[in-house]
């Protein structure tokens, strides 16, 4: 029972958590975009247009409802929906603290702690392509479907090095467990998973990988204005707009957490555990603030090479993804074979 | 707790299960699918074979149903247009077949099948133990399917190419 | 603790509807999709073994049935798109060349 009460409460704390984060998402990513192209942003609605996200969700949800005609209706209201389920499921495996004692009872900081939870991560994100192929084609118009379809055909493709390079970090562990990859990055940071096997390879290739998942740029063309009209979301308006958009940064943190978990050592200080102090709320407190630490950089850095690198066609960002990023990923696994049958750079 | 589960799980299979088997919609069946495929992969979980389950998610509703899915849409399939309409004897006929054909599978299985399941070993069903076993016991097999994968890939890949002009 | 004898009618029941479906549909794409509902009420089954005998052989036989059914998918597509681009359409009561 109370081992419920205590799952609850932690679903009930990363949900708001996750919510509020996408909220400061929107006002990050046009304050952000706009002082990298020199101008000044959402600065008008409370100090530093902080209230901007609150203006936003009114204007969404005070919208029209509109339905294309000619639309599949179950379909349609469906997508929306099932594109922020998948998104929210795969962030249950993620640790996101160290066990605390809360009222003298030890609670791990991670809603499901699967044998197998990277594989539940991976499943939620390959679920995640329902909804774009289903909202692109009940939509029923030419730029919906085309989007539909190419968007989806990126997030098939791009699960390949994605999964190639979570399996190279799960030869070094040992492990699918993702509390036992973080516990496994202790101390300095140098013991992080970003140095060991192959030192940064793996890495980038989950990011590249990651940045196509989750259709931003380089890797959006399928939605970008001015290419498709907007794609996959061209014919939705108002409070199912604002979904999406909600799954969109929901998958970005998603895929930002996973990243850190596997290769940036999770919740971990990275300083030497003789610097730490002593185990209690000030220690858990700080490695907490760590992970939130890191996911805000890969928030601000995903705002940052949105606007900072072309966008890639969609031929280019195919042969990227079969030509380029599979056999690397593939080389790089081959590699960190090698290297753990040798035990050369895995010290566990 | 693991009896309302099952019974939750099992219920949606089957509905799902019927979608599919009932709708005239192509897209409206794949979708039933993907979602039944799910429940089923939630029962492996409540049985305890964890990366089973997980497996059945990724492969089966994450990649097979999406390619189907893509195929339809490909071929553009409208709803089922029936040129010769289902007669009453079909409509009538199918329903009773089934249930009746479900009753006999059922029937031998109930008779032959303990009531019920001896408690789990531990690290049943996890990622280390099918894997050590399929690496050791089932290593042969488990080459020849990598190479059944290559030859249904080339093969997929040739007869669905446009003429090679 | 569940009934393994329920669980194996969940997939007696599966498999019945597959097979009605196989019978009765007309779509090339349908009848593979209900080939695939009796692929997996025979994984149902292998689980359901698979843990009543306590062991990790049954699972990984489920393991080859998917990987089967992912390459079988692959090239039965592969065929019906070919079909089609003969034929027009994927009515297999159309595709009766053979008939006499």
């Amino acid at each position: 029972m109370i081992d419920a009460a205590i799952s609850f409460a932690k679903i009930f704390v990363v949900f708001n958590a996750l919510m509020l984060c996408v909220s400061i998402m929107t006002w990050v990513e046009r304050r952000v975009s706009a002082i990298i192209q020199f101008r000044w942003g959402p600065n008008r609605v409370g100090p530093f247009g902080l209230l901007q996200p609150i203006a936003d969700g009114i204007k969404f949800i005070q919208k029209e409802d509109i339905i294309p005609a000619e639309a599949h209706k179950l379909f349609y209201l469906l997508a929306p929906a099932l594109s922020v389920i998948p998104a929210l499921c795969a962030f249950a495996v993620i640790p996101f603290g160290p066990e605390v004692t809360i009222l003298g009872r030890k609670v791990s900081l991670v809603i499901l702690d699967l044998d197998g939870g990277l594989l539940w991560a991976f499943a939620a994100t390959a679920l995640g392509v329902y909804a774009v192929v289903l909202a692109g084609w009940s939509s029923n118009s030419k730029f919906s479907l085309m989007g539909g379809l190419r968007s989806s055909a990126q997030m098939i493709s791009y699960e390949l090095p994605l999964a190639l390079s979570i399996v190279a970090v799960v030869l070094i562990s040992g492990t699918l467990r993702p509390s036992e990859i973080v516990a496994q990055q202790a101390g300095l940071f140098t013991h992080w998973n970003f140095f060991k096997g192959v030192p940064f390879l793996g890495f980038l290739l989950f990011t590249i990988a990651g940045y196509a998942e989750t259709n931003r740029t380089p890797f959006d063309l399928p939605e970008a204005e001015g290419e498709l009209v907007a794609g996959y979301h061209t014919e939705y308006s108002g409070m199912r707009f604002a979904a999406f958009f909600m799954a969109e940064y929901i998958n970005m943190m998603t895929s930002s957490a996973l990243g850190i978990t596997l290769f940036l050592g999770g919740w971990q200080l990275g300083i030497p555990e003789s610097w730490q102090p002593a185990p209690g709320w000030g220690l858990w407190t700080l490695q907490i603030l760590a992970f939130v630490g890191k996911l805000a950089f890969f928030q601000f850095l995903y705002v940052w090479v949105r606007w900072t690198v072309p966008r890639l066609r969609y031929d280019q960002l195919m042969n990227l993804g079969w030509k380029g990023l599979f056999p690397l990923s593939l080389a790089n696994l081959a590699a960190t074979a090698c290297l753990v049958a040798w035990n050369l750079n895995v010290t566990r | 707790m693991e009896q309302i589960a099952f019974f939750v799980l099992a219920l949606l299979s089957i509905a799902s299960a019927l979608v599919v088997v009932t709708n005239r919609n192509p897209i409206t069946s794949a979708v039933a699918l993907a979602f039944n495929l799910v429940s089923i992969a939630g029962l492996y979980m409540v049985l305890d074979a964890q990366f089973i389950g997980l497996l059945q998610v990724i492969v089966y509703a994450g990649a097979i149903m999406v390619l189907i899915l893509f195929v339809i849409m490909l071929l553009n399939l409208r709803e089922e247009a029936q040129a010769h309409p289902v007669g009453t004897f079909q409509r009538v006929l199918a329903p009773v077949a089934t249930v009746l054909f479900a009753v006999a599978i059922g029937r031998g299985v109930w008779l032959s099948t303990p009531p019920v399941f001896p408690a789990a070993s531990a690290g049943y069903g996890t990622a280390s133990s099918v894997g050590r076993e399929l690496f050791t016991t089932f290593y042969y097999p488990f080459e020849a399917i990598s190479l059944l994968l290559v030859v249904a890939m080339v093969g997929a890949v040739l007869l669905a190419k446009k003429k090679l002009s | 603790m569940i009934d393994p004898r329920l669980v194996l009618l969940v997939s007696a029941a599966l498999f019945a509807v597959g097979v009605a479906g196989v019978l009765t549909r007309r779509g090339a794409i349908t009848i593979l999709m209900c080939v695939e509902l009796m692929l997996n009420a025979g994984n149902l089954a292998f689980i359901t073994f698979a843990r009543l005998f306590d062991g990790p052989e049954a699972q990984i036989y489920v393991f080859f049935v998917m990987t089967l059914a992912a390459a079988e998918a692959a090239a039965g597509l592969a065929i019906v798109i070919a079909l089609f681009r003969l034929r027009g359409t994927t009515d297999v009561d159309e595709i009766n060349l053979l008939k006499w």
